[in-house]
């Protein structure tokens, strides 16, 4: 009986992201549209609101082309290492106070080890096409996530000694309700890093060399058509919530909000993804890309030694304090 | 019962895909099988109940280490197999070799024994949690053995520095 809870709860969640990665892709093309002076889709239904459902179908129903001279098996798996690698990092995220598929002590750095797991399938989708494009788009994947994966887990480890725990939900509670309470107050660094390693990590602008359009066609993602390319996608904008998710319970307090709104214990926790997730689509807008060699002085020339530094001042202050 | 059955599927797997990993042709895909296997260890210490190694072991082995060996196979290009001449002239004497350092092996496995039990049973360390109780350990009582361990890691890091360096002249020009 406790397994099929289980399972629908699984269901459920599995289909409401499902949902919000859609309207997502939506989200981004109806702003970019209006930060560059256009409109966006406005086709499909009512001011193009079905745009998604149509791309779902379009590329549900398009041919799987494999490269003759692809190594079959890891070109066939690649997209699905990725997506589910994503996937599973949802199960401990806490919505609201309870509402987290498993309540695990490790949640924190459970989330790192599933990204890292997903660069594999990056990397490997970059080697098993055999075009020198996407080998290029997963050698520089790969570079760029270790490097910056070192930062983003140096940063957080500040908010693990504030709080003493890396339990999800415990991090949330130690944060206490308070608006002064957030942890992106104390961490105001670790906050900083956290941004910049999160959109590098996501392979999103100004780092998204991995997939850089104008050099590398469309880097890794390029052998591949049809629902495997867009299970690339899934798994891209499935990271950007994730990562969205964890800046809002390790800084910005997680579910907790100014009041709280009945019936809907999740508001403020959505609420702030989609605030992250509005910053992730502006900076796209906005900025240019990096060169590569800019971006590996920044990963570990600035924002290392900030992260570590973060670590030393937060042991000292925590020494002093008490 | 459910545990055994676990273990047992693990071991098969570690095994097999240890074996894989040597007898594939393309380094790639043995790497890849490593890729599993860590996965399995990391699975093995979960059923003990030490989640923070599980987690570490994916982290660092299966997320650093594994991609940086598959940065060297990518960058080094493997077109022509490595050649050495045989240690042993003949294949089922190198068998005979190997069947007999595993029965030593075998031989040899009665004698280890359980050792003195530790300050920390399984329940306390479930407690305060396996993380808390590996800090405490590693940052009170074993503290020098860790600032040992630090002080060889920067010597190779520094090592590692000098030998990637690559020395300037005057004008600033790389040789």
């Amino acid at each position: 009986m406790h397994v099929l809870v289980l399972l629908i709860q699984i269901l459920v969640l599995f289909a409401v992201v499902m949902l919000h990665v859609a309207y997502a892709t939506y989200f981004e093309r109806k702003i970019i549209g209006h930060m560059q002076v256009r409109m966006g889709p406005m086709r499909v239904g009512w001011h193009g609101l079905l745009q998604p459902i149509a791309d779902g179908i379009k590329s549900f129903f398009k041919e799987d082309v494999v490269p003759e001279q692809a190594d079959r098996p890891i070109f066939l798996a690649a997209p699905v290492i990725c997506l589910v690698a994503m996937l599973t990092s949802l199960a401990v995220l806490p919505f609201a106070p309870g509402w987290v598929l498993a309540d695990i002590n490790i949640g924190l750095i459970f989330i790192l080890a599933m990204s890292s797991l997903s660069s594999y399938g990056v990397i490997l989708a970059g080697w098993a096409s055999n075009s020198k494009y996407t080998f290029l788009g997963g050698l520089r994947s790969m570079a760029q996530v270790i490097s910056y994966e070192i930062a983003m887990g140096l940063s957080l480890v500040g908010v693990m000694m504030l709080s003493g725990t890396l339990n999800l939900s415990e991090i949330v509670q130690a944060q206490g309700t308070s608006f002064t309470g957030m942890y992106v107050f104390p961490q105001i660094i670790a906050f900083f890093v956290f941004c910049v390693a999160m959109l590098a990590e996501t392979n999103r602008v100004p780092f998204d060399l991995p997939e850089a359009e104008t050099e590398l066609v469309s880097g890794y993602a390029t052998e591949y058509s049809g629902m495997r390319y867009a299970m690339f996608f899934m798994a891209e904008y499935i990271g950007m919530m994730v990562m969205s998710a964890i800046g809002t319970i390790c800084f910005l307090g997680g579910w907790n909000g100014p009041f709280t709104v009945p019936g809907v214990p999740f508001f403020w926790f959505v609420l702030k993804i989609y605030v992250f997730l509005f910053v992730f689509i502006w900076i796209r807008a906005t900025l240019p890309r990096y060169r590569y060699d800019q971006l590996m002085e920044l990963g570990w020339k600035l924002l290392i030694p900030l992260a570590l530094a973060n670590i030393a001042l937060t042991g000292i202050v925590k020494a002093v304090i008490g | 019962m459910l545990m055994l059955l676990f273990f047992c599927y693990c071991a098969v797997v570690i095994t097999g895909t240890g074996l894989l990993a040597v007898t594939l042709k393309n380094p790639v895909h043995s790497v890849l099988m490593v890729l599993i296997l860590f996965f399995h260890v990391a699975m093995l210490y979960l059923s003990l109940g030490a989640e923070f190694l599980a987690a570490v072991q994916i982290i660092v082995y299966a997320g650093a280490i594994l991609v940086l060996y598959l940065f060297v196979l990518f960058l080094v290009s493997l077109r022509d197999e490595v050649k050495m001449p045989r240690f042993v002239s003949s294949a089922w004497l190198g068998r005979l070799i190997a069947g007999g350092m595993v029965a030593c092996l075998l031989y040899i496995l009665p004698v280890f024994t359980t050792g003195a039990k530790g300050d920390w049973p399984a329940q306390r360390v479930q407690a305060i949690t396996p993380t808390r109780a590996l800090a405490t350990e590693m940052y009170s009582a074993s503290v020098l053995p860790f600032e040992i361990a630090g002080l060889i890691l920067l010597v190779a890091v520094i090592g590692g520095l000098l030998l990637a360096r690559r020395e300037k002249d005057v004008h600033g020009d790389v040789k």
